[in-house]
């Protein structure tokens, strides 16, 4: 069996991410062929925080290739309740399972638990760190409408706590695309992913206004912006109000824009851009299973296949 | 006699820190986890006139010969420091302190999110950059007062 570990996208070389959706086409192409692949293999899913989509696309990933799921419920019904120490529940998860999904509320978690076990280990979100799988279903969605080269693309809304942001413009630096950042002056990107992107020589630009490069997108990723981000509610409802977009806003964009998010959104997009030709949110959503397959057809290894390199 | 002298004393053996940046010896301290408990013989002379920084601190430790690799964590906050191996009053060794590539168990993460503030059987550690350092955890960057970070 293949080991290795999925924690950030800044470990992931555009071989790797290729590598990856490649696969995930094949599989989207023919998932019979995948079926009974890793029969006998288990999955641990590890969600020290509330998952929908995540959780269960991973869910059924692992059971589209034949593997089965065992799952530690909530922190609530788990030791953790009890103050058992993360490296700790992960070096027992380690003796049932032959790869660990992992979310957690503190920022390094996954990175920690790698540390103490040997099996694959995918961060499945780290607080306010990183989302790499949800980076993978990204590209793949960005790819089957536009390519990853010669691209302009614009990340909006909370990119100072958004893991799938910091993922996602690590990862960008890969492929030849200026990538547009958009928020209030608040939540703009951390001084550790800015650094990142500085080292690599990306292309980039913030803004605090969509209507300066709506017009050059090619793909609009809108992320939510929270509540509890702002400590007074007034304030959060005005900022808020300004990173918005409905069909109108999207009047100004390329014909081609492709609008996405990683969900739930509030109101950040409205419902009635929905129907329109952009929208391609629920898609990126359903890719999620055809992706994580391809990873974790990757992470559990087999003769044909090549794994994630670090 | 200078005045320089007469505050602190020469040592027989052990390891003179000098150059220290003004205010930085209790910090030096801290960072080389002295505090007295190991029994060493330990001066510090704080603030004393200086040609090359104005003000310089100076640390001497009797009994105990610092290694590079143990000095070399306080290029971050007293890049300008030299080390003194001292043997029977002579020096027999003087060094200057260089930048790590990664710093290990020495300064706490100011991001109160970070795994390593929650109670897990780890040793904070940080990778130093251009100017500053960085958690490999949380990739959390310091960048000034590092010496407000001291202590795990």
């Amino acid at each position: 069996m293949r080991q290795d570990h999925l924690i950030t996208a800044t470990q992931l070389s555009r071989d790797d991410i290729e590598a990856v959706l490649d696969r995930a086409r094949e599989v989207a192409a023919d998932p019979a062929a995948y079926m009974d692949r890793h029969a006998g293999a288990v999955l641990a899913l590890c969600f020290f925080e509330p998952s929908t989509r995540t959780k269960m696309s991973f869910d059924t990933a692992a059971k589209r290739i034949g593997a089965d799921t065992i799952d530690m419920g909530g922190v609530e019904s788990s030791s953790v309740k009890k103050g058992e120490s993360l490296a700790d529940t992960v070096r027992v998860i380690e003796g049932y399972a032959d790869a660990i999904v992992l979310r957690h509320p503190s920022e390094g978690a996954a990175t920690l638990a790698a540390e103490f076990v040997d099996v694959p280990v995918v961060n499945a979100g780290d607080g306010a760190g990183q989302h790499p799988s949800q980076t993978l279903l990204d590209l793949h969605t960005i790819r089957e409408d536009h390519g990853l080269d010669d691209l302009t693309i614009g990340i909006m809304g909370d990119l100072k706590y958004g893991r799938t942001v910091h993922s996602l413009a690590a990862a960008l630096t890969n492929f030849d695309v200026r990538q547009h950042f958009i928020s209030p002056e608040s939540l703009r990107l951390p001084r550790s992913v800015r650094f990142d992107l500085h080292e690599t020589g990306a292309q980039v630009r913030e803004h605090t206004d969509l209507e300066e490069v709506l017009p050059e997108l090619d793909v609009l990723y809108v992320t939510r912006i929270q509540k509890e981000r702002f400590p007074d509610e007034n304030e959060y409802h005005r900022v808020a109000g300004e990173y918005r977009i409905d069909a109108d806003t999207l009047e100004d964009g390329k014909e081609d824009l492709t609008v996405m998010h990683p969900l739930p959104r509030v109101d950040e997009i409205a419902a009635d851009v929905d129907a329109t030709d952009h929208a391609r949110y629920f898609e990126q959503a359903h890719n999620g299973v055809p992706v994580r397959m391809a990873l974790l057809d990757t992470l559990l290894g087999d003769d044909e296949g090549t794994e994630v390199d670090r | 006699m200078s005045e320089h002298e007469l505050r602190v004393s020469k040592i027989r053996n052990g390891t003179v820190i000098d150059h220290v940046e003004g205010g930085q010896a209790l910090n030096v301290l801290a960072i080389l986890g002295i505090d007295g408990s190991e029994g060493l013989g330990v001066s510090i002379g704080m603030n004393v006139p200086s040609d090359r920084l104005g003000r310089k601190d100076v640390v001497k430790v009797e009994g105990r010969e610092l290694s590079q690799s143990e000095v070399d964590v306080l290029s971050l906050i007293a890049p300008e420091a030299t080390i003194n191996i001292i043997r029977d009053f002579e020096v027999v060794e003087k060094n200057r302190v260089t930048r790590p590539n990664r710093v290990t168990g020495v300064l706490s993460c100011p991001n109160r999110n970070c795994i390593t503030n929650a109670d897990e059987p780890v040793e904070t550690s940080f990778e130093v950059v251009a100017d500053g350092v960085r958690c490999d955890y949380c990739s959390t960057i310091i960048r000034d007062h590092l010496a407000d970070h001291i202590g795990v």
